[in-house]
């Protein structure tokens, strides 16, 4: 090979590389592991971590323990599915281009919006690529956002918003819901999490009303997307736009990604739509086929006048959300999610029993705010149990008492025994 | 050399919802251990929403057979040789894929105490010892999701800079004219002006055409080297100090590091900021279009800006620290996609230092190779040595009516995934071929030898080479019509 290059060593192919800047040292990194000894190493680290399998979890707040059967494995790891790039060539894209059409379809089914996209990093890039695209429709920068929006997804809508000039306006809370009398004017979104962060279902359609009267959008976020199969949808509401990330819908936890996000629209605003989208089409033979579409968006034809710097999304994501719906199916899901309701049900029973206050009446999903007395002592006593309790509210920064409010999450994953265990713990 | 594209038994198969019976079921659900509650009366019968419409009902081998035959539908790294240029598909290990499935960290929850999180803590940090290394920069945030976020990060962060400086009138970002459309957009996303910087006839950035583009409103220059037409930047150091002269700082593009392992830092260059992709250098999936990963390394000036949490030790104990009043900010919901950078990390851990740059080395001379092999039969944009890519054209055979899309059409006839086309913008007609290490030479002249069969056709039988291709699900795509009425989803009514 050396020959027919014409030359006599391969370090001579680099004789582009001024000879000032040629390493001369060997890389400072540990040394190689053969598989047996990599797996003892990765092994001994995962041993060290706390997970949801081996402790009774009730940590949500954005990142949900759910059921996967299987087959998501099993498929999702199929080498044509999980070493394709992204389908720029159809021809031999077309598992993958079908696989997203369906995803596209499933996310609209849910949200009850006529378009979606082929996915987004996860749920705070949704939110910040709505807000963005709510921006470009309504040529406005103001976005009125509840204080009940995840506050993670927050932090990365401001940092977004920054780029841009965008300024965030908050809506405050009454009861653990977003009051919606106090919209400033000139907004370009009014921006609602259902279930919102403290696990109260928000008035969507009161919020899209308010919104629209002021000619804004109005955008909804969804952290725990299972609850779309039970709750009405964001579209049926009058949402404009629905964002949120589908992690529940067969991704593992795995310390916060990789995520599905999902971001769908009304049909009037595809054009302002960021992301990929696939489209139906046909082959020189007439044939049914799918092709990436609308790429006159996108970064890689239109450079600095995109919608969006996206390119590489979550494809492996989105296929495993698509494999997890398709198995749950319609009555499937929809079980699912009022299981997931009688387990808070049972849940905020067992700790109001327990002589615990839950602070909000609003009707919940599958968390909840529980006020713990001395929390941070109860929380590390539930650690030792191998309970991990929940997500404690985080403090605010004007606000110097020591916070009492948890978030407890339930999910099919919990076990009755579990709950008892829980109540007992943070009620003794 | 026989191709190995052949013509098998492949599947039609409708969409989910046109395979759908009412009443069927892929997973039993047991009742749960607590009672059930109507959900009507728990909720308020005005939250339900009625079933959702044509919805799918499948059973499970339903679901198994169809992602098995849409799969069947696919090209992928484990189905043959791809050689899509600045994309590095190289092989995916399969440990990796046990490594990120070990329930202590694919069950590990992002809210968790970090006492209950050290192990994976600690596997971060490594990683972001050996990446700084690799770049000879001094810190590194796993935090961004991919390549483009990367971009959003590091440029957000050379703003925070010039900004604490009290330096506000930044406003432009240099870009050659052969840069990814990503680097634009990702500068367009923070509100910042994009300046094309045009190369030179040999291919790269000389310092005099740079320098006249450079002035006190210069935020930064986006560099990706080497560059897209696999060109090393050799007069990278003088291009720093042109730009940090002019007061502005030095990104570089990492996409093509698979050039640059064990061979040369990017600190070392000038280079003030840059990021990976974790999905192209070292080896994690593609996935179809994602999930990758696109940490950022930077030199200590910048470290104050890093996206928050910043993972930190301090003693024995690992911790994500929030507390950084410059920071530019979140960019993640948590801390990046583990399950990415796990792989990463994986991978790294395999081929230690000298494996490293064995990559780069095999990488360099795979496309060198294919470069020399094919020289006398399509066009190339420059004589120069490549690094880990080259980048043929459809000159000679635009002669026959034969073009770049068609010569990437008939190779997946022969069983190869095509090169990237159109790419750079800067040489019309461009097939940008990028091997990577990890293939044979027999896989090579196999590809060598369909690219050499493509070129004859092209002259003898050219309706061969723009009818094809023929071999794969279906033919060549209506794109004009899929644009003109986009049809996006499935729906009953057609």
């Amino acid at each position: 090979m050396l020959a027919r290059i014409g030359v006599a060593s391969l370090d001579e192919l680099f004789e582009g590389v001024p000879a000032s800047l040629r390493s001369r040292a060997e890389l400072k990194l540990p040394p190689a592991l053969d598989e047996r000894a990599l797996l003892r190493f990765f092994s001994g680290h995962a041993a060290e971590n706390v997970n949801v399998q081996s402790s009774a979890s009730f940590l949500g707040g954005g990142a949900y323990h759910h059921f996967i059967p299987s087959a998501v494995d099993a498929l999702a790891s199929r080498g044509e599915f999980m070493t394709a790039y992204t389908p720029y060539q159809a021809e031999i894209s077309q598992g993958t281009l079908q696989m997203i059409f369906e995803f596209q379809t499933l996310i609209c089914q849910l949200t009850g919006l006529e378009v979606a996209n082929a996915s987004l990093y996860d749920g705070a890039s949704a939110v910040a690529e709505a807000v963005l695209m709510a921006a470009r429709v309504t040529r406005r920068s103001r976005i009125a956002v509840s204080e009940a929006l995840h506050p993670h997804w927050r932090e990365v809508l401001r940092t977004y918003g920054e780029g841009v000039g965008l300024e965030l306006v908050t809506l405050p809370l009454e009861g653990g819901r977003t009051r919606l009398d106090s919209l400033p004017g000139d907004c370009a979104a009014v921006v609602i999490q259902s279930p919102n962060f403290f696990g109260c279902i928000e008035d969507l359609g009161a919020a899209a009303k308010v919104a629209h009267r002021e000619g804004a959008l109005a955008i909804s976020a969804t952290a725990e997307a299972l609850s779309l199969a039970l709750l009405k949808s964001p579209g049926e509401l009058g949402c404009d736009i629905a964002c949120g990330d589908a992690q529940s819908f067969g991704l593992p936890l795995s310390f916060g990604g990789p995520y599905a996000g999902f971001l769908a629209s009304r049909e009037k605003f595809v054009r302002q739509l960021p992301g990929r989208l696939i489209g139906e089409s046909v082959d020189a033979s007439g044939e049914r086929a799918f092709v990436m579409t609308l790429t006159t968006r996108e970064q890689h034809i239109r450079r600095e006048k995109a919608t969006s710097n996206i390119c590489t999304n979550q494809g492996l994501c989105a296929l495993r959300v698509t494999i997890w719906l398709g198995l749950l199916g319609r009555r499937g899901l929809r079980r699912l999610a009022e299981i997931n309701v009688a387990q808070s049900a049972y849940a905020r029973r067992a700790l109001a029993r327990a002589g615990l206050a839950l602070p909000y009446s609003a009707p919940v999903f599958n968390e909840f705010v529980v006020e713990v007395p001395s929390l941070s002592r109860k929380l590390e006593r539930c650690r030792a149990q191998g309970i991990q309790a929940g997500v404690p509210i985080p403090r605010t920064r004007d606000d110097s008492r020591e916070p009492n409010g948890l978030i407890v999450c339930t999910t099919e994953m919990n076990t009755r025994a579990q709950i008892d265990a829980l109540a007992r713990e943070l009620a003794s | 050399m026989t191709a190995p594209g052949r013509s098998g038994l492949v599947f039609h198969e409708p969409l989910l919802f046109e395979s759908s019976r009412p009443g069927r079921a892929g997973v039993p659900i047991d009742d749960p251990d607590v009672p059930l509650v109507d959900v009507a009366r728990e909720l308020g019968a005005e939250l339900i929403r009625d079933d959702v419409p044509d919805f799918p009902e499948l059973s499970e081998l339903d679901v198994v057979r169809h992602f098995t035959r849409l799969s069947q539908w696919n090209y992928g790294i484990d189905s043959g040789f791809f050689p899509l240029g600045s994309c590095t598909m190289k092989y995916n290990p399969k440990v990796n894929e046990t490594v990120a499935r070990l329930p202590g960290l694919a069950a590990v929850h992002p809210h968790s105490h970090d006492d209950d999180v050290q192990g994976v803590l600690a596997l971060a940090c490594e990683l972001e010892a050996a990446l700084a290394e690799m770049s000879g920069l001094d810190r590194v945030t796993l935090q961004p999701a991919a390549g483009a976020q990367g971009e959003f990060v590091g440029v957000r962060m050379i703003q925070a800079y010039h900004r604490a400086r009290g330096d506000r009138e930044r406003t432009r970002v240099l870009i050659p004219d052969t840069a990814h459309g990503t680097n634009p957009a990702s500068a367009a996303l923070n509100g910042l002006d994009v300046v094309e910087v045009k190369s030179g006839a040999d291919g790269i950035v000389h310092p005099d055409a740079l320098a006249r583009l450079c002035d006190a409103r210069t935020a930064a220059l986006m560099l990706t080297n080497p560059n897209t037409l696999g060109l090393f930047e050799s007069h990278v150091e003088k291009l720093a100090e042109v730009v940090h002269a002019a007061g502005g700082l030095v990104y570089l593009d990492g996409a093509n590091m698979n050039a640059l392992l064990g061979v040369a830092k990017p600190g070392h260059m000038g280079v003030d900021v840059m990021h990976f992709n974790l999905h192209k250098t070292f080896s994690t999936p593609h996935g179809g279009g994602g999930p990758g990963s696109g940490p950022v390394a930077v030199k200590n000036a910048l470290a104050p800006f890093l996206p928050i949490p910043v993972i930190r030790r301090e003693g024995d104990r690992y911790l994500r620290d929030d507390e950084f009043p410059h920071s530019i900010g979140r960019v993640h919901a948590w801390y990046g996609n583990a399950g990415i950078w796990l792989r990463a990390l994986a991978y790294i851990r395999t081929l230690g230092a000298a494996g490293l740059s064995d990559v780069t080395s095999r990488a360099a001379l795979n496309a060198n190779y294919i470069l020399e092999s094919l020289r006398d039969v399509y066009d190339a944009p420059h004589a120069r040595r490549v690094m880990h890519e080259c980048v043929l054209t459809d000159r000679r055979q635009h002669d026959h009516g034969v073009t770049t899309a068609d010569i990437a059409k008939r190779l997946m006839d022969y069983g190869y995934h095509p090169p990237t086309i159109y790419f750079p913008l800067v040489v019309a007609g461009a097939l940008m071929i990028e091997p990577t290490e990890c293939e044979s030479q027999e896989t090579l002249d196999g590809f060598i030898g369909a690219m050499r069969s493509i070129a004859r056709e092209a002259e003898t039988d050219p309706g061969l080479v723009t009818g094809a291709p023929t071999r794969p699900i279906v033919r060549r795509l209506d794109e004009v019509r899929a644009a003109r009425k986009p049809r996006l989803r499935w729906t009953r009514s057609g």
